[in-house]
């Protein structure tokens, strides 16, 4: 049994916003899997639950006019990994998705749980951070879109608002077209784990050089993080081992890795250099440039 | 506080208040007696829970007992034919021995049958995938597997297509 | 030898009730108005409690009782029960005067020296682990229950936690336990031979140090069991256990009250692994049902609780010194030992004295000396695991022998095969004689399976940042504990009308198989089939024979010897009762399918199901065949094995990937193939999650728990286990009923022995500390230079 004490659940996101700005003690569920696993440690007691699971429209995938990929956030980790839209144009977050937990777990963890969570380990969000997606935030009042990177604050902190919830998650088609990408979560175990290091790099060819790479990093600091630096390096630089080489080195700048019981500093900043190497390699292939021997 | 669903489980229709602290396991454990649905840790984290929700697999212990409004829901209790006889899933089970204590046994069997019942392929990779939601630490998982080919006869490709494959594959080679 | 049933992988007896959720576990019996029981663990290590407040709680609506160390039965306190535990309530601080007990799974012994150390409270005043039982609620839910503990107000005098031994072994640290000289629970080994002389005739000496972590059960059924008194007044507990008898014995004792007054059941079990071959829940929640005048109560330990607050496996620490010829010949070994045994003695020092005893038959030498302790830390209390100290001696010295025959440029395997033990030998200590041993053909096949010669020369040249290698590593075990303790096993047969039996044993299958092993056994001395022999799966200390239990892998084996002798009682009564109906000399009839034969034509007589409705209904001789038998083996068998693998290492990140694995065992006669291999595959899964990922980790400050819960204890997935080889090579081992020798335990023990020399044949790097996990892997790597 839980520790809940009130359970309301919308079927509009205006219902939804209407019912959070009377009573701003409810506390959101989506899919559950973060939050009635908080309720089962002791870190959520006495909850009043708004529920999500009934607003339908809040779990599609499509893709807009412009060719922007709108990703509901209720949209489940299992839908995500069989979506044929992001299987084509952005395979970095159906890796993702199929990379986190187990099946039972993903057939009920939506995409939005998973960002709301604040977690740096959440499996959607290096590659949220590497397609530059942008969330967006509902209240009763407003709507506004924000940056993932703006999104993350600390540890199980983000940018919500009182009343706002996170309805969808944009990727503009300035950030994925013509672009090839490679996701890697290192964990101990191949399911049901939590990374150690997870790192997903998108990068665009011009020739024989680096148009453009991003690259996103899970379990590398506080919360996920893009590697600016090796990122500013990137561009115009002949795609090379070399260049691979210096691309990684410079990621490890931006990771703020700690030693932690699960992993020492000094081991996890050793992984960000070679996966965000071997991630890279991988991607430039899916960028259309030859592989990197 | 309660609230008035309506499911179904194993083709039985129930129509009552549940408790909303409850969840999904302990509503079918203890309020209706599916005992066969088994608890190993509460959070998602083995599977031994998992049920049958409109034909998916879902850890019942995560799952609030009032989500199951409008659902259909099998347990292991379900599984067998009215009269008694075993599915092809529980006796590819029984017949490659992939029953030891039997605590992870019942969601194993649930999600192969809804494995068998999807008409999908899957490669060996992908199998192991779609049962990696079960810990078992009674059969190193070998002849859970053999049973769960077993079951799926005739829907094991050796296909390379699939995105998580190629993963894996890569991560083989390279 | 030819059997018929026997050596056949009949179906398993459960395994349709398993499939269908038939199968009744502890938690799957409802007793009406079943009120919840929970625990208050101490958030400390080392902590004596100044005071406790338990009135807020107790005046929680839904709160029917909460109990404390005040609560617990004095030491002689005459009682009458039932309210026992409420009439003693008073305030005397005095924890000594209180009763403590032991919780190990071991049969009682009539030697008061040969007892398990009596250490534990039913609930602490001090608290000596974090998790520690300090005080518990019984209500009318969970919620109120978890609320109630929390209304519950302890003061603390914390103390310096020791959470290492080496901290608890440091001159002038705090006594975990008081009135004892140090935190050493025990000390004392064997010795054979000389080992100062050993050495000196040595052509070469070689010391090693190796360490192994403490590992968790993980049996997917967590301890869960409930208590009510019945209309006697008698404490009913039904739980999730693999020692019935025990637990109604430890019951007793920690009740102070008579062992008859208590009554254990044993329903389906979902593992164990010898984390339920002990006593973890069942006085509290006996004490719990005697606080509310008898009504039942269930004890449901989370994951959580159950990975800290029951038991674990022990931490060794292990130096090892060698003398050795130059052709690899072993002359002396001497072994010292540190074994963490956390806050409470349970096991104690029986697992670093089964380690060593075990370990003595696979290469006897001239001089063995073994010097283990047993140290008492503020850790979580380490118990009975699978291979019972074994997994870690051989550990440590296959790991050790593989790093010998390196610098002695020997073939691994050859240095073995220089030193296995022969058919024949008796050990000096034990008197255990070596009747059969199949070691070498074990690993002559294991060679094979693995293509050992063809890849050794394949991967001798390798390149690049993915290298592969091949180890392996032997072990040898027992069946069972004799001449250590008692080996006591009962079984009970009875034909029924239509020539059916039913079995009934004190044995206890956990998930193993057992229930269909002794059901085969059966069916092969009376020649029935397989169907007409019902096993009866639940222990009922009230019905079921006596034995001892699930444990030391002694079922098969001892409880397998009773079972034969009961079989066999059976037959030589229905055969003499068929010749009292027919006048025919019994000695000219035999029992064939189901029926009575002549001997010398196998022309049919009677047939079974007419000499068991006579048995039960002829007027004048009616006495219906039944068999109640009790073995005490006072023998032992000593089984073998090996483990082959392949890995492949990534040096960059520190992965090790098992490629290729086989278990190759010398365990007799196997009685049904199928559930053997299975029994082989999980033991071999559970002893890579021990090479490579598991470990229960701690705050080295605190003592906490870090990873107590199935996300963060890496225990494998079916992602993470690679296809698991298993090989038997069958002999008949003349002292086990039909040639059987052990083989539950035995699986468990070398594959990380055999990964580690994988990986140390791959990249030339030893590891000498488990688990090999890619942090670890990654460190040693770079100590090695190779990044």
């Amino acid at each position: 049994m839980y520790d809940i004490i009130g359970y309301c659940e919308a079927e509009t996101v205006s219902e939804a916003t209407a019912l959070l700005a009377q009573n701003p003690n409810l506390r959101l569920i989506a899919g559950g899997t973060d939050v009635l696993i908080k309720m089962h440690g002791g870190q959520i007691e006495a909850v009043e639950l708004l529920s999500l699971r009934k607003i339908k429209s809040l779990a599609e995938i499509r893709k807009a006019e412009d060719g922007t990929v709108v990703i509901g956030a209720m949209a489940t980790f299992t839908k995500v990994f069989n979506d044929p839209i992001l299987r084509e144009v952005i395979p970095i977050l159906t890796e993702a998705a199929i990379s986190m937990g187990g099946p039972q777990i993903r057939n009920i963890a939506t995409i939005g749980g998973n960002v709301c969570n604040g977690a740096t380990s959440a499996d959607s969000a290096s590659s949220l951070f590497a397609l530059n997606a942008q969330l967006k935030l509902v209240s009763q009042q407003s709507e506004r879109l924000v940056p993932i990177r703006e999104f993350y604050l600390g540890p199980g902190r983000v940018a919500l608002k009182p009343g706002e919830i996170l309805t969808e998650i944009h990727i503009s088609p300035a950030d994925y077209q013509g672009f090839g990408g490679q996701y890697i979560k290192f964990a101990m175990r191949e399911a049901m784990d939590i990374a150690t290091l997870a790192v997903s790099v998108v990068c665009k060819l011009h020739g024989k050089t680096f148009e453009e790479v991003r690259i996103g990093l899970g379990v590398a600091g506080p919360t996920p993080l893009r590697c600016l630096e090796a990122e500013v390096y990137a561009p115009g630089k002949d795609v090379s081992v070399e260049s691979v080489a210096e691309i990684g080195k410079l990621a490890v700048n931006s990771a703020k890795a700690r030693t932690s019981w699960r992993a020492s500093k000094d081991y996890r900043e050793h992984l960000v250099e070679e996966l965000v190497q071997r991630a890279l390699k991988t991607a430039i292939v899916n960028a259309g440039g030859e592989q990197l021997v | 506080m309660f609230k008035r669903i309506a499911f179904s489980v194993n083709g039985k229709a129930f129509n009552f208040e549940v408790d909303i602290r409850e969840s999904l396991l302990e509503m079918l454990r203890n309020r209706l007696g599916y005992t066969g649905t088994k608890k190993g840790c509460g959070v998602g984290e083995c599977g031994a829970c998992s049920v049958l929700i409109d034909g998916v697999p879902f850890d019942s212990c995560i799952y609030l007992a009032v989500w199951a409004d409008g659902k259909e829901i099998t347990t292991i209790e379900g599984v067998a034919s009215k009269s008694g006889e075993l599915s092809e899933v529980q006796k590819a089970f029984v017949d490659e021995g992939a029953v030891q204590c039997g605590f992870c046994t019942p969601g194993l069997v649930l999600t192969t049958t809804a494995l068998a019942g999807s008409g999908k392929e899957y490669t060996q990779d992908e199998l192991k995938r779609e049962l990696s939601g079960h810990l078992c630490r009674c059969t190193g998982y070998q002849s859970i597997l053999k049973a769960a080919e077993k079951s799926l006869e005739g829907h094991i490709c050796t296909c390379v297509d699939s995105p998580h494959y190629k993963q894996q594959h890569e991560r083989n080679e390279g | 030898m030819a059997y018929t049933v026997v050596g056949k992988s009949v179906r398993r007896v459960d395994a349709v009730a398993k499939v269908t959720g038939k199968a009744k576990y502890t938690d799957d019996f409802y007793e009406r108005d079943m009120l919840v029981g929970k625990i208050l663990h101490s958030p400390y290590a080392h902590a004596i409690i100044k005071s406790i407040d338990v009135s807020k709680a107790k005046a929680l609506p839904g709160v029917e009782a909460v109990l404390t160390y005040k609560d617990l039965p004095r030491i002689n306190y005459a009682t009458s029960l039932p309210g026992m535990i409420g009439d003693v309530l008073d305030d005397a601080e005095d924890e000594e005067e209180r009763i403590k007990f032991g919780t190990a799974g071991h049969p009682y012994s009539l030697d008061p020296s040969h007892r398990d150390v009596e250490d534990r409270h039913i609930l602490a005043k001090k608290a000596r682990f974090v998790g520690d039982a300090i005080a518990a609620v019984v209500a009318t839910d969970e919620l109120i229950a978890a609320k109630a503990l929390k209304l519950i107000e302890v003061e603390y005098e914390v103390l310096e936690a020791l959470t290492s031994t080496e901290a608890a072994l440091k001159e002038g640290a705090p006594l975990i336990h008081e009135g004892r000289a140090s935190n050493v629970l025990a000390s004392g080994g064997f010795a054979i031979g000389d080992i100062e002389e050993a050495f000196k005739e040595s052509d070469h000496i070689f010391e090693g140090e190796y360490e192994t972590s403490i590992v968790q059960h993980c049996h997917m059924e967590n301890q869960t069991s409930y208590a009510y008194q019945d209309m006697d007044g008698r404490i009913v507990i039904v739980t999730s256990t693999q020692i019935p008898q025990i637990v109604r014995r430890v019951v007793a004792q920690a009740l102070g009250i008579p062992w008859g007054r208590v009554r254990v059941i044993k329903p389906y079990v979902g593992g164990g692994f010898g984390n339920k071959q002990d006593v973890a829940i069942e006085p509290l929640n006996a004490a719990m049902t005697l606080a509310v005048g008898g009504r039942p109560v269930k004890i449901e330990l989370s994951r959580e609780e159950s990975m800290t607050d029951t038991r674990t496996r022990h931490a060794f620490k292990f130096k090892i010194k060698t003398g050795i010829n130059q052709d690899g010949k072993l002359i002396g070994v001497h072994i010292t030992a540190i074994s963490n045994t956390g806050a409470y003695a349970s096991h104690g020092h029986s697992i670093a004295g089964s380690a060593g005893g075990k370990f003595r038959y696979l290469y006897p030498t001239k001089a063995l000396k073994y010097d283990p302790i047993t140290v008492y830390t503020n850790l979580p209390v380490a118990g009975a695991m699978r291979g019972y100290g074994c997994p870690q001696i051989f550990y440590a010295f296959e790991s050790h022998l593989e790093d010998i025959a390196k610098r002695l440029n020997i073939d691994p395997i050859e240095i073995r095969r220089k030193n296995f033990v022969e058919v024949g030998y008796v050990d000096p200590v034990s008197k255990n004689k070596v009747t059969s041993c199949s070691i070498r053909e074990c690993i002559d096949k294991g060679k094979a399976l693995i293509k050992w010669d063809e890849k050794k020369a394949l991967y001798k040249e390798q390149s690049g940042h993915k290298l592969r290698g091949l180890g392996m590593a032997c072990f040898s075990y027992a069946s069972g504990t004799y001449p250590v303790a008692l080996e006591l096993a009962g079984a009970r047969i009875v034909l029924n009308q239509d020539g059916s039996v039913q079995l009934q044993i004190g044995a206890t299958d956990t998930g193993q198989g057992s229930d269909t092993v002794f059901g085969q056994m059966v069916a092969e001395v009376l020649g029935l089939p397989m169907d007409m022999v019902h096993v009866l799966s639940t222990q009922d200390t009230d019905i079921s024979p006596f034995d001892t239990g699930c444990y030391a892998s002694r079922q098969t084996y001892v409880s397998g010897m009773a079972v034969e002798k009961a079989a066999l009682e059976v037959k030589e009564k229905i055969l003499g009762f068929a010749a009292s109906m027919t006048d025919i000399p019994v000695n000219r009839i035999d029992l064939v399918d189901q029926k009575i034969v002549f001997k010398h034509s196998g022309e049919s007589v009677l047939t079974l199901e007419q000499v068991a409705m006579q048995s039960y209904y002829d007027l004048l001789r009616a006495k219906p065949i039944t068999s109640d038998i009790s073995n005490n083996a006072r023998i032992n068998a000593i089984p073998f094995g090996v483990t082959f693998a392949e890995v492949e290492v990534d040096i960059k990140t520190g992965k090790i990937e098992v490629l290729e694995i086989y278990n190759v065992h010398d365990s007799g006669t196997i009685v049904n193939p199928k559930m053997a291999e299975g029994q082989v595959q999980g033991g071999v899964s559970m002893g890579i999650g021990y090479a490579l990922s598991e470990q229960l980790l701690f705050d080295e400050v605190t003592g906490k728990a870090l990873n107590n819960n199935l996300l963060d204890y890496k225990l494998p997935t079916i992602m993470d286990t690679p296809d698991i080889g298993v090989a038997f090579v069958e002999n008949h081992e003349p002292t086990g009923p039909f040639g059987v020798k052990s083989l539950g335990e035995p699986p468990t023990i070398t594959p990380a022995p055999a990964i580690r020399n994988a990986v140390l044949d791959a990249t030339g790097v030893s590891f000498n500390r488990l688990p090999m996990n890619p942090q670890r892997v990654f460190e040693g790597f770079k100590e090695a230079g190779l990044i």
